[in-house]
């Protein structure tokens, strides 16, 4: 009884969680635009957002005068908490593989984005094979476990890769007596992905002739379920998205005809950096691109790359996001300066550059309707910043998920010592016990 | 040094020639002794009487019939004879090729069809040595019974449930087939697929679908044969359909997260092992309630030896090193059932100092004895003929002065299928550290 009674008290201050954020600069990225107040945020999304907000009474108050708050920073692209190899490359069709299914809620690097400010992942395969891994969005829950991470009704994806990657990952190391992969060109790129939706558009047959018979009332036996061909069928059936890591225009228009052909959408062209060559057909055929700031030449296929890819892009009426292609979280962890590099390199509003890696990216992965701007309804996924948030200077204080706060400056700073004194402590024990042992059992 | 322990190994040799040699006497009872029988309550003083392999009688009050060797058990324990749960004992090592740049031994494959790193229809049973070295060291150590895997692959084969003594593998095996043991064995992309962990589990999820559906066309085909393509015979799914439960490795809670939905997944009986991090309260929480035993390696973390003095651990790893002997007694209080496994441990010493540091880290002995008994004998289905000192049981006993696990406790003898066993004198000098004494 009195546990029950606790589980209720429990239920009940989950409930009644009530947050407000007072006295800051908010770039909503929304409708209101950029105001100066307070937000209010109950069980976990936003309540209000304006100048005149009442604290109801027991709501846990963040004083953020002079700070700086914006909607959580989404990454269209990163390879963060993943265990084993991000890719499965010994094949060059790998959608059988699921990113889902490996993913590590202790990764570092998760925490390292969070203190960055992001908030959502698109935690993708990675490159080495012409289609790659199913890939999932997940929130920076830092501390619940692999379950708890997912990001609850976003559409999950598949990767494709074209050029260099795929092409160059089939060849064995030197000295090595592995079989070559096919393909080792960019024409068998473009065929291998062919193929393999020739093969999934039979498989999408096969099964609608078994559910056809099975309601004519018959009982066949079932077609062999193959999870390769599956997810592609899923993209048949726009169940899933598909990501395609690319660089050079003519592969883009490439991809745009295969999908044409077999009647399906790319969602998202990644990296995409001869995108402002082809922006046009890239915004007819309705995908998104999610590019980088202003890399380019780190491979003969970025040659051609500029800074102005986003803003050229953006101008000819593409969604375009910049991602971080992180493993490690650290470029993750300041997106807010990659997306405001917008600026200089095209001159976009704050705004439209802020919005490259909160609301586009959003709307890229289809969650847009629960996060990426700062409106009433919407998932309270914030980030308090010290300073302006397109400035270098910037640091991210606070950030809330849902409305918990999964990370806080100051307790992380000042959780250090009690953490070196507990690892002081273990390391002073296994040194005694080593002592011990070399002494022998008394 | 080698030369007088070759001395002593030949003269145990002729202590066993002539034991064999003399006339098996019919019965067996050890009186007088302290009789730990783990289904129920320790007997202070009693009697044991074996008779052709079984247990014959146990209690305070039973006296030895008249034609049976009486041993005195003054001043002894018995114990039911140690089971070591997931154990490599007796299956030949592979070959010693490196892991990562060997070539592999199997064409390389491209896909889940080519059933690749799969062996799923081979039973440890029948691989089995008789003669390997391993069983007289553990058998030293108060083990008596293994579940023996073939340990190569993602599907490794069938267990087999072995008694560590016995002329020739026949006489060996107790339970011929105790499930699949699965491994999460990744390589490097030339190595064929799958590659990745994500490759591996979804090598494994694809083998249940295609399981499913085997079944499926065989009984279409069993029904009316005619017209119909005959279904191919595939070995792979064979042994995997034949396999009444799985064993899944996870070490980290992460791992036992994952693995614990995926067997939810696979809808098989599961076995997790490994456990390290089964202290963490993240890992019970994901392991309560789910009717999935678990299986404690017995090789504990332990900080690399020889490395440069400079480079320290970090607090994670650190604690973890510091907390995975104590997951057995997280486990226990948990009620969470779970058995002990030697992993690799073979050294008579390093397997007593193994037990010794769960004791050391909140396991009482009774617990840390049952999950070396009982508990394995019930995960495995077995208790109704292993795993406690109860009539009609089979005749495996350990016999200890001293209690068990402790430092200077001696193992008497051990007793398997009703025969006595009588472990080789420790080596002379220090009962130091095992380790050092190998090869």
């Amino acid at each position: 009884m009195k546990k029950i009674l606790l589980l209720a008290f429990v239920a009940l201050a989950v409930r009644a969680e009530v947050t407000v954020i007072r006295n800051a600069t908010i770039m909503t990225e929304g409708a209101k635009g950029t105001v100066k107040g307070s937000i209010l945020v109950r069980d976990g999304k936003i309540a209000e957002v304006g100048e005149n907000v009442l604290v109801p009474e027991g709501a846990t108050v963040i004083d953020a005068n002079g700070q700086w708050v914006i909607p959580g920073i989404i990454d269209c692209h990163t390879h963060i908490a993943v265990d084993g190899n991000v890719n499965e490359g010994s094949v060059s069709v790998s959608s059988m593989v699921n990113i889902k299914d490996v993913i590590n809620p202790e990764d570092i690097a998760i925490y390292r984005a969070l203190a960055g400010g992001v908030t959502v992942g698109n935690v993708l395969h990675g490159s080495a094979n012409a289609i790659g891994g199913q890939t999932i969005v997940i929130k920076m829950r830092w501390g619940k476990d692999a379950d708890g991470l997912i990001f609850e009704g976003a559409k999950p994806g598949l990767k494709f890769a074209l050029g260099e990657n795929p092409k160059r990952s089939g060849s064995p190391q030197p000295g090595s007596n592995a079989p070559l992969r096919y393909p080792a060109t960019r024409m068998g790129v473009e065929d291998t992905i062919r193929e393999a939706f020739n093969e999934a558009v039979a498989y999408k047959a096969e099964w609608d002739k078994y559910a056809a018979a099975v309601s004519a009332g018959q009982h066949p036996v079932p077609p062999r379920k193959d999870l390769k061909l599956e997810a592609l069928k899923e993209v048949l059936e726009g169940k899933r998205y598909v990501h395609a890591h690319c660089y050079r225009a003519d592969e883009i228009l490439m991809l745009i005809r295969i999908a044409d052909d077999y009647g399906f959408k790319i969602r998202t062209f990644q990296h995409v950096m001869e995108g402002y060559k082809v922006a046009k057909e890239i915004a007819a055929h309705g995908a998104g691109a999610s590019t980088f700031s202003d890399w380019f030449g780190f491979k003969m296929e970025v040659f051609d790359a500029t800074a102005y890819n986003a803003a050229i892009m953006a101008s000819k009426g593409v969604l375009v996001s910049v991602n971080s292609d992180s493993e490690n979280g650290e470029l993750m962890g300041r997106l807010n300066t990659e997306a405001a590099k917008a600026i200089k390199y095209g001159g976009m509003s704050r705004e439209n550059a802020l919005a490259l890696v909160t609301l586009n990216p959003a709307k890229q992965l289809g969650v847009d309707d629960r996060v990426g701007s700062i409106e009433v309804g919407k998932d309270a996924d914030l980030v308090i910043y010290d300073k302006d948030p397109l400035s270098e200077y910037a640091k991210a204080q606070k950030v809330l998920i849902d409305g918990h706060k999964y990370f806080d400056r100051d307790e992380d700073i000042s959780g250090r010592a009690g953490r070196e004194a507990e690892k002081q402590k273990l390391l002073e024990m296994e040194k005694q016990d080593q002592a011990q042992r070399r002494r022998g059992p008394q | 040094m080698k030369q007088r322990r070759l001395l002593v190994l030949i003269a145990c040799c002729v202590l066993c020639a002539v034991a064999v040699a003399q006339p098996e006497p019919t019965a067996i009872a050890i009186r007088n002794a302290r009789i730990v029988t783990v289904s129920g309550a320790a007997i202070a003083k009693g009697t044991v009487v074996l008779r052709e392999g079984l247990i014959e009688s146990v209690g305070e009050n039973v006296a030895p019939p008249a034609d049976a060797m009486v041993i005195d058990g003054e001043g002894l324990t018995v114990y039911p004879g140690l089971i070591d749960a997931l154990s490599a004992w007796g299956i030949p090592s592979p070959a010693p090729a490196g892991r990562g740049g060997a070539a592999p031994a199997e064409p390389r494959a491209w896909g889940p069809e080519d059933r690749p790193q799969t062996t799923s229809w081979i039973k440890a049973g029948d691989l089995i040595q008789s003669n390997d070295r391993r069983f007289e060291a553990a058998r030293d150590a108060g083990f008596t019974s293994a579940a023996v895997f073939p340990n190569r692959g993602i599907f490794c084969g069938q267990g087999s449930l072995i008694n560590l003594a016995g002329q020739k593998p026949a006489d060996m095996v107790l339970v011929p087939t105790l499930g699949q043991l699965i491994a999460l064995h990744t390589s490097p992309f030339g190595a064929g697929f799958p590659s990745a962990l994500m490759g591996v589990i979804s090598y494994i999820r694809q083998i249940y679908l295609d399981a499913d559906h085997y079944v499926a066309v065989k009984a279409a085909y069993q029904q009316d044969p005619r017209g119909m393509k005959r279904p191919d015979y595939d070995r792979a799914l064979e042994g995997v359909l034949e396999s009444k439960r799985i064993l899944l490795p996870a070490n980290r809670w992460v791992e036992i997260e994952r693995m614990v939905r995926f067997a939810e997944e696979l809808k098989q009986p599961t076995i997790l092992y490994g456990m390290r991090e089964g202290f963490d309260a993240r890992s019970v929480d994901h392991l309560k309630g789910k009717n999935m035993p678990v299986l404690v390696s017995l090789k504990w973390p332990e900080a690399p030896r020889d490395r440069n003095p400079d480079e320290v651990d970090s607090l994670r790893v650190l604690e973890d090193r510091a907390k995975a002997p104590s997951s057995p007694a997280v486990l226990n209080r948990a009620g969470i059932p779970f058995a002990f496994y030697s992993d690799g441990i073979d050294q008579t010493r390093d397997l007593e100092r193994a037990v010794k540091k769960a004791i050391d880290n909140g396991l009482s002995r009774d617990a840390a004895v049952r999950a070396l008994t009982l508990s394995p004998a019930e995960i495995y289905g077995v208790a109704d003929r292993l795993g406690s000192i109860e009539k009609g049981k089979i005749a495996n006993l350990v016999v200890t002065r001293g209690e068990i696990f402790d430092d200077r406790t001696k193992v008497e003898m051990v007793i398997i299928d009703g025969k006595k066993y009588t472990p080789a004198p420790p080596p002379p000098g220090r009962g130091g550290a095992a380790t050092e004494n190998r090869p």
